[in-house]
């Protein structure tokens, strides 16, 4: 089971459209997917059409009252399962806090069970430095960055490779990717060219600022499925595709 | 989606293809149903949905659904595979590509996967045929709750099967898949589809439907004895029903002997002239106008005409673990003789083929029918001295059983080995006539007889067995220098393995004494009291004791 986070201390910047969109495309592959909605606001979740609750809430899960596995709920799609967000999360920082003697490793304590379960799972992260994206960090094997290409993006990915950094034992891989990009500005061309060529661990293809990624929230799906052959969907297959080394999962033809 | 719920089906009758002009699809009705509760939308290209045929598979004589088993090979849009399920709980699959699923198929030449490793001991060294075949479409239909999620499927398979030169529609079959996390809605959709009129719960699996569209059932071949016989029946009534039965069986064995489908037909088709061979030899004077001898003959040219080649197949179906016991010898060495039983093979089975082609076989089989049909039927049965099924039964084993015991009980250590040849004709005639009249006896006594004399029998097998082979092996070796086919290790191999041949029947020959004490001993001559043991008849006089 592979984890991969979509993680920014910023919000606004296409964490949960890449988390939705890329988390489609790994089931789309074959692969058995789960995304977890970890934003209290439940965007990913709304986007699914899945009510953002949870029985018992962050509460249960955390203190291991409820498994994981029976808070999940099977989306429209073949092969990929969201974990809803509630309202409760809000309060994880303080629900991990007071969870055991490794209040950071809790999330990748819970998610273990699920290993025989799916080969992916995308954890969509509230926008923070707190406790909860510091266990993201740790249950991660890869934090898939979303950036804004300004200075400030890039100061901030430098930070949080450098807290990355000071981790003992597994670290997770940084894998940054321009978000948002507006091909008509300058500063978004050159910054966007510069780093991928300059930085390794930046991927090459960027996602564009489209109206038709907003639109996710008025269709409620991700725009790979309702608008496949746009530009939108192509930029995110792509980047998918770069991401991905894995080989082409074996599990695509299984049962339905 | 995840599990069918529950599986209905629609209407409940299967019938010809082709609707009635103006008919309503009834799939329509169910989906208006839904509708009260559900937001409902076709979910074209879902995963499992469109179009698909599916083929049953077993061996002739039904082993694996006797095991509980059902293979299915499954072509559709995403690819084939094979799925090996027990009372419709997957077990097994792998994909496959290029399988011949019209034609039969060694379950051996499967290629390796979880399927095969499953079936292939249970198997071997039968042929896998198509029992059944239907092919039609699935449609997936989404049941949406009030914010457009997807909460439940319907998914509708409609097949129809081809029987002959026209397609038989069968029932289309109506499941709801539950979607992680959605239980509730699921229950409450296979609900609605329970209270629908015109669904009612899928009673038989498709494979069921389907056989029954063909007019089949399973387990519709045995190769053992299966006689509707009845205690009071006359005798020569009885015997004609068994003998038109071994009939049956000798002639549903005919087409997969001819094309050479696997060993097993050939085999099951000699069981059934040797069964019958017996029936005339130990009960056809009960059978009017010295019927019976007048077929004596033929069927022991039917008989020796089959004899060769099986022969030859039970060389090659044992062969690899013949090589596998070389020790001095390595098992490449026997390839060259392999070669030659193969050659050797083709040879008997052209004569063989001859032969079951042939005008003699066909009158043999069409007089000796019409015979015994007339027999069977006829209105005032020849009672001969007014013997009854059971009478004849009881008369005949009894007599076997003393002969048996007598022959048995006069062999020591010093005995030559034609003895036991003898004993084990004795004991298949004993085994043959308990088999015909199984249905007049009591079921646990029956049981037990054949339990001690199957033990008996093995090891006459086994004695036997390895001295014909070994007589075999010097024959087909003088037979392979002749045609210069011999290379010298070869021999030599040859000569190990019919060596572990003499050591094998010595071991048979060792534990002879201990299994005929416990077939013919004073609790084995209980055994067959007990079975023969009649309320109202003449019971079983006391057998002479083994080796009186």
């Amino acid at each position: 089971m592979k984890i991969y986070a979509t993680y920014n201390i910023k919000g606004g910047v296409g964490k949960t459209t890449a988390a939705v969109n890329l988390a489609y495309l790994s089931a789309a592959d074959g692969y058995r997917t789960l995304l977890w909605d970890l934003d209290p606001q439940g965007a990913a979740s709304f986007l699914f059409r899945i009510k953002p609750r949870v029985k018992g809430g962050g509460k249960a899960l955390i203190r291991g009252t409820k498994a994981l596995d029976d808070a999940i709920k099977g989306t429209d799609f073949e092969n990929l399962d969201l974990l809803p967000a509630d309202f409760t999360y809000r309060n994880m920082d303080l629900l991990l806090g007071g969870a055991d003697k490794k209040p950071t490793r809790k999330l990748a304590q819970l998610l273990r069970p699920l290993a025989a379960e799916y080969d992916h799972v995308f954890l969509d992260c509230p926008p923070s430095i707190s406790l909860v994206s510091e266990n993201v960090m740790h249950a991660a094997d890869v934090l898939l960055v979303p950036l804004i290409p300004t200075t400030l993006s890039v100061r901030t990915l430098d930070q949080l490779t450098e807290f990355v950094a000071d981790f003992t034992g597994k670290r997770p891989e940084i894998r940054a990717f321009f978000s948002m990009v507006d091909r008509r500005k300058r500063l978004h061309q050159d910054i966007t060219a510069k780093l991928s060529a300059e930085r390794s661990g930046v991927a090459a293809t960027p996602i564009p600022a489209l109206s038709l990624i907003e639109r996710m929230s008025v269709e409620r799906a991700p725009v790979t499925v309702f608008a496949p052959r746009s530009q939108a969907a192509r930029a995110f297959r792509a980047l998918w595709d770069e991401l991905n080394d894995e080989k082409p999962a074996e599990t695509a033809a299984a049962g339905s | 989606m995840t599990l069918d719920l529950r599986r209905f089906e629609l209407g409940g009758e299967i019938g010809d293809t082709g609707e009635a002009p103006g008919a309503q699809d009834p799939v329509s009705a169910v989906l208006d149903v839904l509708g009260q509760a559900f937001g409902v939308a076709a979910e074209p290209g879902a995963p499992g949905s469109g179009t698909r045929q599916r083929t049953w598979l077993d061996t002739f004589d039904w082993r694996l659904n006797r095991a509980g088993l059902v293979l299915e090979y499954e072509r559709a849009r995403r690819g084939s595979r094979l799925l090996l399920s027990k009372d419709e709980v997957p077990q097994a699959e792998q994909p496959v590509s290029g399988w011949p699923s019209s034609r039969p198929r060694l379950a051996e030449d499967l290629p390796a996967g979880p399927v095969r490793d499953q079936i292939v001991k249970l198997a071997r060294p039968r042929a896998l045929l198509p029992m059944a075949t239907a092919a039609g479409t699935v449609s997936v239909t989404r049941l949406l709750n009030a914010d457009g999620k997807t909460v439940a499927r319907l998914i509708v398979d409609r097949s129809t099967v081809t029987r002959g030169d026209h397609a038989v529609r069968l029932p289309p079959r109506l499941a709801i898949a539950e979607v992680r996390g959605y239980p509730g809605q699921a229950r409450k959709a296979v609900r609605l589809l329970a209270e629908t009129p015109g669904v009612s719960v899928a009673e038989h699996s498709t494979f069921l439907e389907a056989l029954h569209a063909l007019g089949r059932r399973p387990n519709d071949y045995s190769g053992g004895v299966a006689a509707d016989i009845t205690a009071q029946m006359p005798a020569s009534v009885a015997v004609a029903t068994l003998l038109l039965g071994l009939l049956d069986t000798l002639e549903q064995n005919v087409d997969g002997t001819l094309r050479d489908i696997d060993t097993e037909f050939l085999h099951d088709l000699r069981v059934a002239v040797r069964r019958t061979r017996s029936a005339i030899k130990l009960l056809g004077h009960v059978l009017p106008g010295g019927l019976a001898q007048a077929y004596a003959a033929e069927f022991k040219w039917l008989g020796d005409l089959t004899t060769p080649t099986r022969d030859l197949d039970v060389h090659l179906l044992g062969f690899d673990a013949m090589a596998g016991q070389l020790v001095g010898a390595s098992p490449a060495d026997l390839e060259p003789f392999r070669a030659f039983l193969v050659r050797r093979r083709a040879r008997e089975f052209r004569r063989l083929s001859a032969g079951l082609r042939s005008a003699r076989f066909r009158a043999i089989i069409d007089h000796w029918r019409k015979a015994l049909v007339e027999v069977r039927d006829a209105r005032r049965p020849a009672r001969r001295r007014g013997v009854t099924a059971d009478q004849l039964a009881v008369a005949t084993t009894e007599r076997m059983f003393r002969r048996v015991v007598a022959q048995g009980g006069g062999i020591t250590a010093a005995s030559a080995p034609e003895s036991l040849h003898d004993l084990r004709k004795r004991c298949k005639e004993l085994r043959y006539v308990l088999e015909f009249f199984a249905p007049l006896h009591d079921p646990v006594a029956y049981r037990k007889v054949i339990g001690d004399l199957k033990q008996l029998q093995d090891c006459l097998g086994e004695f036997q067995d390895n001295q014909v082979q070994r007589e075999e092996i010097g024959a087909l070796a003088e037979a392979m220098l002749a045609e210069r086919a011999a290379p010298a290790a070869t021999l030599l191999a040859m000569g190990e393995f019919a060596a572990n041949l003499v050591l094998n029947q010595a071991e048979a020959r060792a534990d002879f004494a201990q299994r005929f004490t416990r077939f013919a001993g004073s609790a084995g001559q209980q055994r067959f009291r007990a079975l023969l043991n009649r309320p109202s008849g003449p019971g079983l006089a006391r057998p002479r004791e083994a080796g009186q």
